[in-house]
Order: C-alpha cells, then structure tokens, then sequence
C-alpha cells in the first residue's frame, strides 16, 4: 500500500471539512472494499477520511411500511434486524449473503451503494425497491444515483447518510454466487408492492446494475416464474470473463429472477 | 505517522505508526502477538481474523489507526491463564487442524460464531459460517466436530448431560 494520511471524523460535516482540506482524498466506511483495493495499489488515495464513528450514520429505523437504514449500519446489523425482517425479509437475507460474517461486522450499505461495484448485492435491491438515497446535499432516486460501473451521481466530496424505502408487500434475493469469491454472478431483487413489480439485477450487466423491466411487465399481470419463461435479457448488455460467457450470465438472470419469484409467490 | 492506542488482551498499548499500518501488522511486529497469521493477505483466508469491540475481523483488511481506541481480541488473549479456551480444547480433542496455520483464524471465528449463535448452532450454520476462512489441510469436517462441540459445551448443555 502506498502512504496514505488517515483522517477520523466525528460528524458529517467534519468529514466534508477534511474532504475540502485534502488533496486526492477518500472516505472509508468499512473498508473491506477499499482496503484491499489500495493493498494491490489499485488505488492510492493521498487521505482517508474515516466516517465509521459517525454515530448519526448508524441504525435501522422502521416506522410502520417506511424504512431507514443508515449509511452506516454494517451488513450484520441489516441482516439480524428483527424490525426489518418482519417488513422486508428480502433485504436482511441479502444482506446476510454478502461476503463472509467477518466482511458483514465491517461492511456499511453506504460504502456498498457508494463504491457501485457491478457484483455488489445492494444496488439491486436499491434499484428493485426503489430507494431514496439521502447524501450529505440532497436527496436521489435509487434510478438517478447508480450511472454506470463504479459510478454513481455522488460528487466527490458528497456522502451517502442513508437510504430508504417503503416496505413492499412482498420481496425476495436471489444470488448465484461466483463459487470462488461469493461475489453475484447474478443477482436479482424482485420486489412486488401496490404498484406494481420491480426487478433489480446486480453482478451481470454490462453497465452494473440494471432493473428488467420487460420482466416487471409480465410478473405485474402474472406473478408466477412461469411468467419469465419467454423472456430473456439481451445477452449483448451482459459481462463476459473467466468466469462465465454474456450468455451464460443472461441466463443465469432469469434463473434468479424465477427463484426470486417463486420464493414470493 | 499517527499515535494510535487500543486494548488488546486486556493491555493498553499504544505505539507511532505509519498511517498505511496494517492492524495485522501492527500486531505481530509492534506487539510481537505472531498468534495472528497473514495467509493471502487479500481478505479471503480469514487466518488474520481476531475481534474487535467483540466482533470477528480482517485484521488484515482494516489499518491499526481505524482500530484505534478499540478492543481487540487475538488468539493469544482467548486462554485464561493455563487453561485452553473452550474452543481451543475442543479443535486439540477433535483434531479440528493439522498444518495449524488456520487455526488461529478458525478459533476466533468459531468464538465469534459460538458467541452469536449461543447453542443453536448445527452443522449447515457452521458451515455456512465458516464461509471466510479456508483450511488446505483437513477438509473441514473436524474444524466442525471441534466448533458443534465447543458451542455444546459452552451452553452449559454438555454439563446438564453429565448430571
């Protein structure tokens, strides 16, 4: 790792304040992304402004069908929140999914969201529940903050604080995890509410993650996994690496998607 | 440089590091505590993992200024005094390792696990949990023996049994 200047803030605007001080700084929440990521001197940030003892970063909040989650509340506590889980199951299992239980006590939903990894588990949920993600400046639609892979509307000093959502009537994730590092092949959020249908899919797209919507069209009339049959996504829009061809990847969506919807329905 | 200070093991330590300091680094060539293993050192192995504030980590994956004013736990503070470990005992009886390079990862997240889980644990949750952390050598089977065991005994069912 080169050297680096670690920065600890107390509260957000003293995080901003640290931000505006350093020249080629980063925010680090758990780290378990970027750590590494400087480890392989992928990346080199001249500071790093720690926002993990920011306690108005912390905790679950949900108060009848409205959820919060604080930017940064670690995947343990998203997936053994008992309040969450009796709205949103869909939400604590994939949170339990993501990395190993050592990655989850560190791991935050806002370092997740921020560093928009195309394999990353939340973003499809984000996407699928259609979230609000609240920053240090103003508020964005889940569909206006994640832009492309490791891209996202936030500004270089702007920081995640939360993200919420309204409860759907129904949800579920489904993953197929790359058997060597866990991270999705493919992974889709289905969430079905009053309004309709709405799938988030992370680890397969070309751009990151993406929302089927041909897919939220024929589950809103028919909500079964029979539904997806004569669908597929286009396979040209999918990754291909070592680990899999686009094609194979295409497929694997739509076999999540109907392992999604049929856990739900 | 930073000053960092923490507990580890009971003991307040504090030391000049470099900011870039690994917190595993920081304990095997400050604190000479070389119980801590770096296996891949790309936060995959878990032979790094010790606790902090009472939680299983990378200690590999996290800077020694990051755990400033923390907890940390590592395999050399689990023993009280002469006597092993619940989960130490149970990997020696049911040869839960061979090479031993994993161990010391193995048993602070067994510990982690057990302390989570209390005794609800079963054989698909300790595999599923054992999810970061990697043995070469044994295949798992006695890692899990040893964890079923130690998570037996440290709910006081194992005594209720004996009675």
């Amino acid at each position: 790792m080169y050297e680096t200047h670690y920065h600890r803030a107390g509260s957000v605007d003293e995080a901003t304040k640290l931000m505006a001080d350093a020249e080629g700084g980063k925010y680090v929440a758990g780290g378990q992304t970027l750590i590494p990521t400087m480890k392989q001197r992928l990346a080199a940030p001249d500071s790093l402004i720690d926002l993990r003892h920011i306690a108005d970063l912390k905790g679950v909040t949900v108060n009848g069908k409205d959820v919060r989650i604080g930017a940064g509340t670690p995947h343990a506590e998203v997936a053994g929140s008992t309040q969450l889980q009796a709205v949103c199951p869909g939400i604590c299992y994939l949170a339990g999914h993501i990395g190993d239980p050592h990655v989850r006590h560190m791991g935050t939903i806002g370092g997740s969201i921020a560093n928009n990894d195309p394999a990353a588990d939340y973003p499809s949920a984000m996407l699928a529940l259609d979230a609000t993600i609240h920053t240090s400046k103003r508020e964005i639609s889940a569909g206006d903050f994640f832009i492309g892979m490791f891209e996202t509307a936030l500004e270089e000093d702007e920081i995640v604080t939360a993200v919420s959502f309204t409860a759907p009537d129904k949800c579920a994730y489904s993953k197929f995890p790359n058997p060597a590092s866990r991270y999705a092949m493919a992974g889709v959020f289905v969430a079905k509410s009053g309004d309709g249908v709405r799938v988030g899919v992370t680890g397969a797209g070309m751009d990151g993650v993406f929302r089927w919507e041909e897919a939220e069209a024929a589950l809103a009339s028919d909500f079964s996994a029979a539904a997806l049959d004569g669908l597929s996504v286009n396979a040209g829009d999918m990754l291909e690496d070592m680990h899999g061809s686009s094609e194979y990847r295409a497929n694997l969506v739509k076999v999540m998607a109907k392992r999604a919807v049929a856990a739900i329905s | 440089m930073s000053k960092v200070e923490m507990t580890v093991n009971g003991r307040t330590v504090s030391a000049e590091v470099e900011d870039r300091t690994l917190l595993v680094n920081f304990l095997r060539e400050n604190l000479n505590l070389t119980g801590t293993h770096v296996g891949c050192d790309t936060s995959q192995c878990g032979a790094c993992v010790v606790h902090v504030d009472g939680k299983a980590v990378k200690s590999c994956t996290m800077l020694a200024a990051q755990a400033s004013g923390s907890e940390i736990t590592t395999i050399e503070g689990l023993a009280a005094g002469g006597e092993l470990h619940p989960v130490q005992a149970a990997f020696r009886e049911h040869h839960g390792l061979q090479c031993g390079f994993c161990t010391p990862g193995m048993i602070m997240a067994a510990t982690d696990m057990i302390n989570r889980y209390g005794g609800k644990l079963d054989e698909k949750t300790v595999r599923a949990e054992l999810d970061g952390n990697i043995c070469r050598c044994t295949g798992y089977h006695n890692i899990v023996k040893a964890i079923l065991a130690a998570a037996e005994e440290m709910s006081g069912s194992a005594k209720v049994a004996a009675e």
